[in-house]
């Protein structure tokens, strides 16, 4: 931006005509540029000082930590230090719990959003309020939560332990339960949001051409959606790998069974700082490249 | 191949639809109609999309709906095919996998459906077409492929929503063609919804005409055409429908004015102009048209190669003129002109 740009930015405050002309001149301005020059020169000629110093602060504050990741990395033992057993072990659990909780979460949320969208049934807004409470509840209450129903002493826990002699606390199956609490929601919203948007009518042309309700949602539905799914999908299972409260309270924290990254990261914080770095950079980098993996759809939302 | 009865009513909002329709084998019945009028709803009631709160459906012995008896047959279990208003085609099969999508429902082994689509899409004139997706057809190609998914599964029943209103002018006419040629071929009984009285006319055995969820005129497309029984029916084919008492030769309108009629008429009737049948004259005239009325320009709109021109004045009339007689009289909304009508031009007949 020159410094002919901002002048003229601070004139039109001055008077009305002034400003129209202004706007004209800004408006007509890029037609004579390049579509692709104009769409990114335009926006940046427009912010108000008072917006763009605390928006500079607000990115310096979310990138600066990453940078500081980066900058502390112990670069020249990295490979040594990832090559170490608990490293690999706590990655491996992380990748396959998330993974795991995600396909629960497919499994069971994908109906709960078509109930959401498609269904007449009553008390829908309560019901949604109901399954998108673990968005806002603090982790670790919902991993107490859990423990109360699913503890060997829990209402359905108990029943469990003295059915089948089964305790789920602090077993890999609890991460899995405690990742899918805290991780579905995401992906319902997202489902239901891409049912939404969808066409219901298409449904109603399946059902003319002889495909019942079960038949229409695989062959038609499903399809429709399948963006949707994709997207929400990747959130559930960013946020399931990042899960921190409930596990650690509902599962416990036993490397090879229950330790999983982030808890891997909080434990190594206290006694072996360079360890807690190093796993924080595999995350870093696990997050980095979902981030990549949503990016079209990100973008063509806006 | 069997006909369809149907007399059932609808609830549903503003809509009060009641409605008592039959259609033979192998004819096709247009329902037309303003939007809102209650067509769209008719056919989702035929299409089992939507149940109806009273009275029946019925395909020869094969009752669809039936309130009073419990009896509702789902969409997926009729032998009914639909063509949707924007076609519909699901954007993530190929047409092939479109139109063989019904017999998959109906449990025919993939090959053999997909062996029986590409019989269609050769039909529809669109083999080239088989591994194309729906977003790649233009409108006319959309519309074959959907007509072909509807008839693919050998329903005894085809319905079709605005078949055409979704295409240019241009292709509109081709495809007009084609969809008669298509369904004239089909031996079952066909209901087509229509707001166009030119689609309706081309492609219609018989015409209902639905206004404000009641039939208020069916017949041959030639009868309603010719004899419109409401204001909607008479303005949308561009006749002049007026209302009055038959006196012999003279009918007395409601305004008072009197018309002159070649065929004698008695009591309540009505009488069509046809635009074509006014002439217009800058001066009063002399000589035969016995019916000749002062009246104003109200609008003019191109109509084809004619101009359309609504006259307002002692008797309502729409009329015709050709772009030069038009300019030659200087016409212009507003300007005072005398209108004429021979009397054996004006169709007569009982309210």
């Amino acid at each position: 931006m020159s410094d002919g740009d901002l002048i003229e930015e601070r004139e039109p405050a001055r008077s009305p005509a002034a400003r129209s002309r202004w706007r004209r001149g800004t408006w007509q301005e890029p037609s004579a540029r390049t579509p692709k020059a104009s769409a990114q020169r335009r926006p940046g000629a427009r912010i108000p000082l008072a917006l763009l110093v605390p928006a500079a602060i607000g990115i310096a504050f979310l990138v600066l930590p990453m940078v500081g990741l980066l900058i502390r990395a112990p670069w020249s033992e990295l490979l040594v230090r990832l090559a170490e057993p608990e490293v690999g072990q706590a990655l491996r659990l992380s990748l396959i719990t998330a993974t795991l909780a995600t396909l629960a979460s497919m499994v069971l949320g994908i109906p709960i959003a078509w109930v959401l969208a498609r269904s007449a049934i009553r008390g829908r807004s309560i019901l949604r309020a109901l399954v998108t409470v673990p968005l806002v509840l603090p982790p670790v209450v919902g991993g107490v939560a859990l423990f109360l129903v699913l503890g060997r002493r829990g209402i359905v826990g108990a029943w469990l332990y003295d059915t089948f002699g089964f305790s789920l606390p602090f077993t890999t199956a609890a991460v899995v339960i405690a990742e899918t609490f805290v991780a579905m929601p995401f992906l319902v919203i997202s489902v239901e949001g891409a049912l939404r948007a969808a066409d219901a009518r298409f449904e109603d042309a399946a059902a003319t051409l002889g495909a019942n309700g079960w038949s229409t949602f695989r062959r038609v539905t499903l399809p429709l959606v399948a963006p949707g799914i994709a997207a929400g999908a990747v959130l559930c299972w960013a946020r399931a790998l990042g899960e921190f409260g409930a596990t650690i309270t509902f599962a416990g924290n036993f490397p090879g069974t229950t330790q999983t990254m982030p808890l891997a990261v909080y434990l190594a914080l206290q006694n072996d700082p360079e360890a807690a770095i190093v796993l924080s950079l595999v995350l870093l980098a696990v997050s980095l490249a979902t981030l990549t993996l949503l990016r079209e759809r990100w973008l063509s939302r806006t | 191949m069997v006909s369809l009865a149907a007399a059932f009513a609808v609830q549903r909002g503003s809509l009060d639809l009641d409605v008592d329709l039959t259609v033979e084998p192998g004819r096709v019945l247009v329902l037309l109609g303003p939007n809102g009028a209650g067509k769209s709803t008719v056919l989702r009631v035929l299409a089992g999309l939507l149940r109806p709160d009273a009275g029946r459906v019925a395909l020869a012995d094969l009752v669809l709906d039936e309130p009073a008896a419990g009896r509702h047959v789902p969409a997926y279990d009729r032998p009914v095919g639909m063509v949707f208003q924007d076609y519909l085609l699901f954007p993530h099969l190929s047409t092939v996998d479109n139109i063989a999508f019904g017999l998959r429902s109906r449990r025919v082994p993939r090959a053999r459906a997909r062996a029986s689509a590409y019989k269609w899409l050769e039909r529809v004139g669109l083999a080239d077409y088989a591994k194309a997706k729906p977003g790649s057809l233009s409108g006319g190609q959309a519309q074959r492929v959907a007509l072909a998914r509807a008839l693919a599964g050998s329903p005894q029943l085809l319905l079709l929503d605005e078949p055409l209103a979704a295409l240019d002018a241009r292709t509109k006419l081709e495809v007009r063609a084609d969809l008669r040629h298509h369904l004239g071929e089909y031996a079952g009984a066909t209901v087509v919804v229509s707001h166009d009285p030119i689609d309706a006319m081309a492609l219609a055995d018989e015409v209902a005409v639905l206004e404000d969820g009641r039939v208020v005129q069916s017949g041959s497309p030639s009868e309603v055409a010719r004899r419109p029984r409401t204001d909607y029916v008479a303005r949308l084919i561009g006749l002049t429908l007026l209302a009055g008492t038959g006196e012999g030769t003279q009918v007395r309108l409601e305004s008072g004015t009197s018309v002159a009629v070649a065929e004698p008429a008695h009591g309540s009737v009505y009488v069509a102009i046809r635009p074509e049948a006014v002439a217009i004259y800058p001066t009063e005239p002399h000589g035969s048209p016995r019916n000749v009325w002062p009246a104003r320009v109200a609008s003019a709109t191109p109509h084809g190669s004619a101009v359309r021109c609504d006259l307002a004045g002692p008797v309502p009339l729409t009329a015709d003129l050709t772009a030069t007689a038009f300019a030659e009289l200087g016409l212009a909304p507003g300007s005072a002109v005398w209108a004429t009508v021979k009397a054996h031009e004006v169709e007569v007949y009982a309210r």
